[in-house]
């Protein structure tokens, strides 16, 4: 079993909700990430999603495409990337999902990418512009490797194609949980609880629902939390506290935003 | 052979819809109601009214004696499409996909645009048919083609300024498919190129190939070469489509610039790898991480990284040869049609006429060469005469 699906069924025994927490590769250095991972971990988050920057991020909000670009800046290369994974692997057993674009695997084959994504140790794959129709040789080389593909389904996703979409997915399966691209949300629509509700009817807890995109307070946590939501996602929050926080300060600011997060999860 | 109908979304391996979960079904509900458009004769009828009475369809085939006199080879014939209403080909798609969304309901339309070109025809389309337009252009490009974001702003569209990535026509794309996802209920997405996901790339295609077919109807015989600049590629698909099973020769031209041996070019078919883009796998300029790389051109409306997937799979087949020209090329193109014809061409379209002066040189008195003059020049005139003072050899010749 997969990392992601044993941690899963360990909160779900627990009667835990996961706290999944993003931060992106080499924003705003590899150093500051390494002490954000540190104190995701401290502060108690359930899985790591690393964002692997990509030039044209068009699923993106200002937040995330503004780290994207510092990132590169910085020269992130896939090289720094995965030496990331494998310092953290060292550390830490923690689940960790890896966050780019479809460009990203295909220009070295999907194979390639995802053996050596796997090797570093990655445990499962969201790629927002991956479209079902288009994934058949992504999900196959995924499935060789053993790596989770954790596809996204939006509030307007019909159930035939949520369906389509279940039967491609492993880990778990990541609600977008607003029209719009990631960053924060000013409050919470009911569409999106209402497709929440309908997703979890649909998975009928074959699989394990994510809700992202736009969560940051524990407010909103405590209200997907109570939805019904298997997981919530928490992104551009983190990378606005990295922003404005120097390096030393990160991993200690880190932890202590995630624990209070984390509690509403509990 | 050439692809009537894309399957799965796909020329060959090329295409497909690469994209965010959330305009899953805003594709599909456009490809269900193109679908039913394409062979609507109510459809179609009221699209060609709108092409002849508010476009200036059909535009001219004009022989460029005087031009082909100069260079001293084979015939050149021009296919105006810089005389349609805007001075670009780009009406002849915005018209097509402007009356598709009226149908489908949709009163908010955003585009993105390089040049501006398209901008100006999506705003005028938008004016004549009641619709609320929104353009998303590179703020490079604002600064770069300062009048046609005043025109665009003049026929009552909103002009944004793209200040993320290389600030160009790829992050206006971005930008354009972010807001989409944010409004994709209410707004329609009117792509200028024969790019993006399926089935844009088609239903370009389709809406331009009115070039291509009247060269067919207009010229007395098949010519023996035909010639279009490419950038996304919409004038050009729309040149060759029709022509493809003929005997012509079939040639697309992409932005050189300062050559494609250094980096500073847009010419991904001639130097990039496959790739995925847009929503779309095709020919990419990209570094070896696969990150997008930037691009140059001389002309806003070429320089973007990708290329229409319909190209990528021609060029594969080897039905059309791509080939790049170099800003000097395309200056020096520039102005001899201007001085010959008392023709401005736009940047983009001298690329085409740049390569139709290299080859005719080479081919007989009695062969033809049609080229798509796919814009008018009066746009880029700030930027010829800033490239004369830098490039005093080039001044010379005027």
């Amino acid at each position: 079993m997969s990392r992601i699906r044993e941690k899963f069924n360990q909160l779900k025994s627990n009667r835990e909700t996961a706290l999944i927490s993003y931060i992106m590769a080499g924003y705003p250095s590899e150093e500051a990430t390494l002490s954000a991972v540190r104190g995701l971990i401290k502060g108690g988050t359930d899985i790591i999603e690393l964002g692997f920057p990509f030039s044209d991020p068009i699923a993106d909000g200002p937040t995330i495409q503004m780290a994207s670009t510092e990132s590169l800046n910085k020269g992130t290369k896939i090289d720094n990337f995965f030496s990331i994974v494998k310092k953290i692997r060292k550390e830490s057993d923690i689940p960790l999902v890896l966050m780019t674009y479809t460009n990203i695997l295909y220009n070295q084959t999907y194979q390639k990418f995802i053996s050596r994504a796997k090797q570093a140790g990655i445990d499962g794959l969201i790629l927002p512009d991956m479209a079902i129709e288009e994934s058949k040789e992504y999900v196959k080389a995924a499935k060789k490797n053993g790596m989770d593909t954790i596809f996204l389904v939006s509030p307007n996703t019909e159930n035939d194609r949520l369906k389509k979409i279940i039967k491609s997915t492993s880990g778990f399966l990541y609600m977008v949980a607003v029209f719009g691209t990631t960053g924060v949300q000013t409050k919470i629509h009911k569409y999106t609880i209402d497709a929440l509700k309908n997703t979890k009817n649909v998975t009928k807890g074959k699989i394990p629902v994510g809700v992202g995109f736009g969560i940051s307070t524990e407010n909103d946590v405590k209200k997907y939390v109570s939805s019904g939501a298997d997981a919530v996602i928490v992104g551009s929050a983190n990378i606005k506290i990295m922003e404005n926080t120097p390096t030393n300060k990160i991993q200690s600011r880190i932890a202590t935003f995630t624990k209070k997060l984390k509690n509403k999860t509990q | 052979m050439k692809i009537g109908m894309p399957k799965d979304g796909r020329f060959g391996e090329f295409g497909g819809k690469y994209i965010p979960e959330t305009l899953a079904p805003a594709i599909e509900e456009l490809e269900r109601n193109y679908l039913k458009v394409r062979n609507d004769k109510n459809f179609k009828n009221e699209l060609g009214r709108l092409l002849i009475d508010y476009a200036g369809r059909p535009t001219p085939i004009y022989f460029a004696k005087n031009l082909t006199k100069t260079i001293g080879g084979a015939k050149i014939y021009l296919k105006r499409e810089d005389l349609l209403h805007g001075g670009a080909h780009k009406i002849n798609n915005t018209l097509g996909q402007a009356l598709l969304a009226k149908r489908m309901g949709k009163k908010r339309i955003i585009a993105e645009t390089g040049a501006g070109q398209h901008g100006v025809a999506t705003a005028m389309a938008c004016a004549s048919l009641g619709l609320k337009a929104e353009i998303y252009m590179g703020y490079v490009d604002t600064l770069r083609q300062k009048q046609n974001v005043f025109r665009m702003e003049l026929l009552g569209a909103k002009v944004h300024a793209v200040k993320s990535g290389s600030k160009t026509l790829k992050d206006a794309i971005n930008e354009a498919m972010r807001d989409w996802i944010t409004n994709v209920d209410s707004t329609y997405y009117l792509l200028g190129s024969a790019v993006g996901p399926h089935p844009y790339p088609l239903m370009v295609r389709d809406f331009q190939s009115v070039i291509g077919k009247e060269i067919k109807k207009q010229m007395k015989k098949i010519p023996n070469a035909v010639i279009a600049c490419v950038g996304g590629g919409s004038n050009a698909i729309g040149t060759f489509y029709p022509l493809i099973d003929t005997n012509t020769k079939i040639i697309g031209i992409e932005a050189g610039g300062k050559g494609v041996k250094t980096k500073l070019h847009s010419a991904p078919l001639t130097a990039g790898k496959k790739g995925v883009l847009h929503g779309m796998m095709t020919y990419l300029m990209q570094d070896k991480d696969g990150q997008i790389s930037e691009t140059h051109s001389i002309s806003a409306g070429l320089d973007y990284p990708g290329v229409g997937p319909e190209h990528a799979y021609l060029k594969d087949k080897n039905q059309v040869q791509y080939k790049a020209v170099t800003d000097d090329e395309v200056i020096n193109a520039f102005l001899i049609l201007t001085r010959t014809e008392g023709i401005i061409p736009a940047l983009e379209s001298a690329h085409a006429i740049a390569h139709a002066i290299k080859i005719s040189k080479k081919m007989k008195k009695t062969e033809s060469i049609v080229v798509t003059l796919s814009g008018r020049g009066d746009k880029d005139i700030d930027i010829v005469k800033e490239y004369l003072a830098k490039n005093v050899k080039n001044k010379r010749k005027i």
